[in-house]
C-alpha cells in the first residue's frame, strides 16, 4: 500500500527526475571529455529539451505526491501537480534553453571553456531548485528548494572570475540571500509551532478556526515573507539586485532576472492562495481567511517596489544595472496581479510572464552582444550604433519599447490585462499609479535608444555583425513579440487552461 | 525545583535570534556576519526541536532540524569558498570597502 503510494508520487516528479539523471550524464561527460569540452553545450541543452519534454507531457496530470501516513489528513502531500505548476515550469524551461544558445556565444563564458562543465551543472542545479520551488506545498520542501535555487545561483553570480565585480556580486548576493533566507526559517519555525505542521494544507485548515494567536501567526508570515520577498526582488528586500545584476556574468543576469524571478513568484502565489484562501466563488474571486490582511500589505509592497525601481533606473548609465533596476519595476507591476485575488489577476499574472521572458531576455541578448565586441556596457559606448548595425539597433528598440508596454508590441498586452485586472476589482487608484509608473519608464528606456539612434556614428563607432546563429536567435525573440502584439490568443488560452492550482 | 519548559527554550532562541541579526548588521568582517547567520538557523533549530519535544508533534520537528544542520553546513561550504575568492581579489574581507558596484 505504502509502496504503492510512493510509486505514483515517483510519477509525479518525472521531470525532475530526468533533470537529475541528466545533471549526473552531464558531470560524466564533463569527465570524460576533460580535454576537449566542445560537446558539453550540446549535452547540456539536450537534457534541458528532454525534461521541457517531459513537463509538456503532465500537462493534464494533477495530484499529491507523497503524503504522510500518520497525519490526519492523508490525502495532502509535500509537492501538488497541477497546471499551474507546468506553465511556470514551462517557463523556466524556455528560458533554460534560451540561456545555453546565449552562454554559447557570450564572450564571458568563452573565456572560461575549461570550467563550462561546472558551470551547466550549476545551471543544471538552479533549475532543479525552480523545479521544486514551484510544485512545493510543505514548508520545509519551500525552504530547501529555496537553498538548493540560491546556493547554485550564488556561485554562478561570481563563476567567471574575470573581473572585480564578479566576486563582489556573489560576496553580496550571498550575505544578503543567505540572511534573508535563515530569517524565512526562523519564520518556519515559528508557524510550525504555532500549527503543529508545515504542511500548507494543514495550516490552512488550521488557522480558519478560533485558536490562533494572530499576533504570532502574522509576525511568522511577514518574516516568511522576507524570504520570499527577497527572491522575487521586491522592495524593501532588492538592494542586492542592481549590485548583483551587474556584478554577475550577463548570461546569468539574464536567468535570474526571468527565470528564478518567475520561481519566486510562483511559490509566493501558491503559498499565499493554498494557505491563507478558504474558497474560490464562482466569478473566481478568492476568498481569504481573516487573520492575515494580505491586500493591503501587497498593495504597499508592489507599489514601492515600481515606484523605486522606475525612479532609479533613471539616473543609470551602465544598461545592466538599468535592466535590474527595470526587473525591480517589473516583479511590482507582476504583483499587482497576485493584490487583485482573483482568477483574472492570475490569468494577466501568466499571461505577463510569458511576453516578460521574450522581451527582457531578448534585452539582455542584445546588450551581451554589444559588450561582447565593445567589453563595456556604459550608455555612451552605445552612441550611434543603430546606423552601424541596423539589425541590433532595431530589435532593442522593440524589446525596450515592449518592455515600456506601448503598442504594437506584446508588453502592451501584457500590462493591458494586469489594468483590466485591477479595474474589475475596482482599484482604480493602484491601476492610475501603475500607469503613471509606465509613464517614468518610458523615459529611461527611450533614452537607449536617444543614444542610439540621435547622436550621428563616427569613424569609432563599432559595427557589431551578429553570427548566422546569433541573428537567428535575435528573431526568435523579436518576431514574437509582434506576432503576440496582435494576435496573442493563444497565449491567452494557454494561460486560461493553466488557471488550476490544488487547493482544498 | 525549576522546571525547564517550553517557553524556556523559546527565550534562548529568540535570544540567539537577537544575537544574530545583531552580529549581522553590526559586524564588518564577512566571515562575522556569517558566524550571526548560523546563529539565527540554530536559533529555528532550537525552536524546531522545542516545538516537537513539548508539542507533541511526533518526530517531525527533530527530522527538520537535522535538514537544517546539513543545509547550514553545504552553506558555509560554498560561503567560505566565496570569501576565500573576494580575499584573493581586494585582499580583505570587510564587507564596508568591497563595495565597488554603486550608483
Amino acid at each position: 500500500m505504502e509502496l504503492n503510494n510512493l510509486y505514483q508520487s515517483l510519477n509525479l516528479i518525472l521531470p525532475e527526475i530526468v533533470l537529475s539523471i541528466s545533471l549526473v550524464v552531464l558531470v560524466l561527460a564533463d569527465l570524460i571529455f576533460h580535454k576537449d569540452k566542445r560537446l558539453i553545450p550540446y549535452i547540456a541543452g539536450i537534457g534541458i529539451a528532454i525534461t521541457g519534454a517531459f513537463v509538456i507531457n503532465q500537462f493534464n496530470v494533477s495530484g499529491f505526491g507523497f503524503q504522510s501516513s500518520t497525519q490526519t489528513m492523508r490525502n495532502y502531500g509535500l509537492i501538488a501537480v497541477d497546471s499551474f505548476g507546468v506553465f511556470f515550469k514551462l517557463i523556466v524551461i524556455a528560458s533554460s534553453i534560451l540561456i545555453v544558445f546565449f552562454s554559447s556565444s557570450s564572450g564571458e563564458i568563452n573565456k572560461i571553456k575549461g570550467r563550462i562543465g561546472e558551470y551547466y551543472a550549476l545551471i543544471y542545479g538552479m533549475i532543479l531548485g525552480m523545479f521544486f520551488m514551484i510544485i512545493a506545498t510543505d514548508l520545509i520542501l519551500i525552504y530547501l528548494s529555496l537553498e538548493l535555487l540560491s546556493l547554485s545561483s550564488y556561485v554562478l553570480a561570481g563563476f567567471t572570475k574575470l573581473r572585480d565585480r564578479n566576486s563582489e556580486a556573489s560576496l553580496k548576493y550571498l550575505l544578503y540571500g543567505a540572511v534573508s533566507s535563515g530569517i524565512m526559517l526562523f519564520g518556519i519555525s515559528i508557524i510550525y509551532g504555532i500549527t503543529g505542521s508545515t504542511n500548507l494544507y494543514i495550516i490552512n485548515s488550521l488557522i480558519q478556526g478560533p485558536h490562533i494567536n494572530l499576533f504570532t501567526l502574522s509576525f511568522s508570515v511577514i518574516l516568511i515573507l522576507v524570504g520570499i520577498g527577497y527572491k522575487i526582488s521586491s522592495a524593501p528586500f532588492h538592494f542586492w539586485t542592481p549590485d548583483v545584476y551587474e556584478g554577475a556574468p550577463i548570461t546569468i543576469t539574464a536567468f535570474l532576472s526571468v527565470a528564478s524571478k518567475a520561481a519566486g513568484f510562483a511559490l509566493l502565489i501558491r503559498f499565499v492562495k493554498t494557505t491563507f484562501v478558504s474558497y474560490i466563488d464562482a466569478e473566481g474571486v478568492w476568498a481569504l481567511i481573516n487573520v492575515f490582511d494580505w491586500q493591503s500589505i501587497l498593495i504597499a509592497i508592489s507599489i514601492l517596489t515600481m515606484t523605486l525601481g522606475n525612479f532609479s533606473a533613471l539616473w543609470q548609465n551602465n544598461l545592466k544595472r538599468m535592466l535590474a533596476y527595470s526587473s525591480i519595476a517589473h516583479a511590482g507591476y507582476i504583483l499587482l496581479g497576485l493584490v487583485v485575488f482573483t482568477n483574472q489577476g492570475l490569468l494577466a499574472i501568466l499571461i505577463y510572464f510569458v511576453f516578460y521572458l521574450l522581451m527582457n531576455l531578448g534585452a539582455f541578448l542584445v546588450v551581451m552582444l554589444i559588450a561582447n565586441k565593445t567589453n563595456s556596457e556604459e550608455i555612451d559606448d552605445y552612441d550611434g550604433l543603430g546606423y552601424t548595425s541596423p539589425l541590433i539597433g532595431v530589435s532593442f528598440a522593440i524589446f525596450l519599447i515592449s518592455l515600456t508596454g506601448l503598442p504594437p508590441t506584446a508588453g502592451f498586452i501584457g500590462k493591458l490585462y494586469l489594468f483590466i485586472a485591477l479595474v474589475d476589482a475596482k482599484m482604480i487608484v493602484v491601476a492610475v499609479i501603475a500607469l503613471l509608473n509606465s509613464v517614468v519608464s518610458l523615459y529611461y528606456y527611450v533614452r537607449v535608444l536617444k543614444h542610439m539612434y540621435l547622436t550621428k556614428a563616427t569613424d569609432y563607432t563599432p559595427q557589431i555583425i551578429p553570427s548566422f546563429g546569433n541573428k537567428i536567435l535575435l528573431l526568435i525573440l523579436v518576431i514574437p513579440i509582434l506576432v503576440f502584439g496582435i494576435y496573442f490568443e493563444p497565449i491567452i488560452n494557454l494561460a486560461k487552461n493553466s488557471l488550476v492550482i490544488l487547493g482544498l | 525545583m525549576l522546571q525547564v519548559g517550553l517557553a524556556h527554550f523559546l527565550v534562548v532562541s529568540a535570544i540567539l535570534f537577537s544575537l544574530g541579526i545583531y552580529g549581522i548588521i553590526t559586524r564588518k568582517n564577512a566571515v562575522m556576519v556569517l558566524m550571526g547567520l548560523e546563529l539565527i538557523l540554530n536559533a529555528a533549530n532550537i525552536n524546531f526541536v522545542a516545538f516537537s519535544k513539548y508539542g507533541n508533534l511526533g518526530i517531525n520537528g527533530q527530522i527538520v532540524a537535522l535538514f537544517v544542520i546539513i543545509l547550514a553546513a553545504a552553506e558555509a561550504a560554498i560561503a567560505l569558498a566565496i570569501v576565500l575568492n573576494v580575499y584573493k581579489t581586494f585582499a580583505n574581507v570587510n564587507v564596508d570597502e568591497i563595495n565597488n558596484l554603486k550608483d
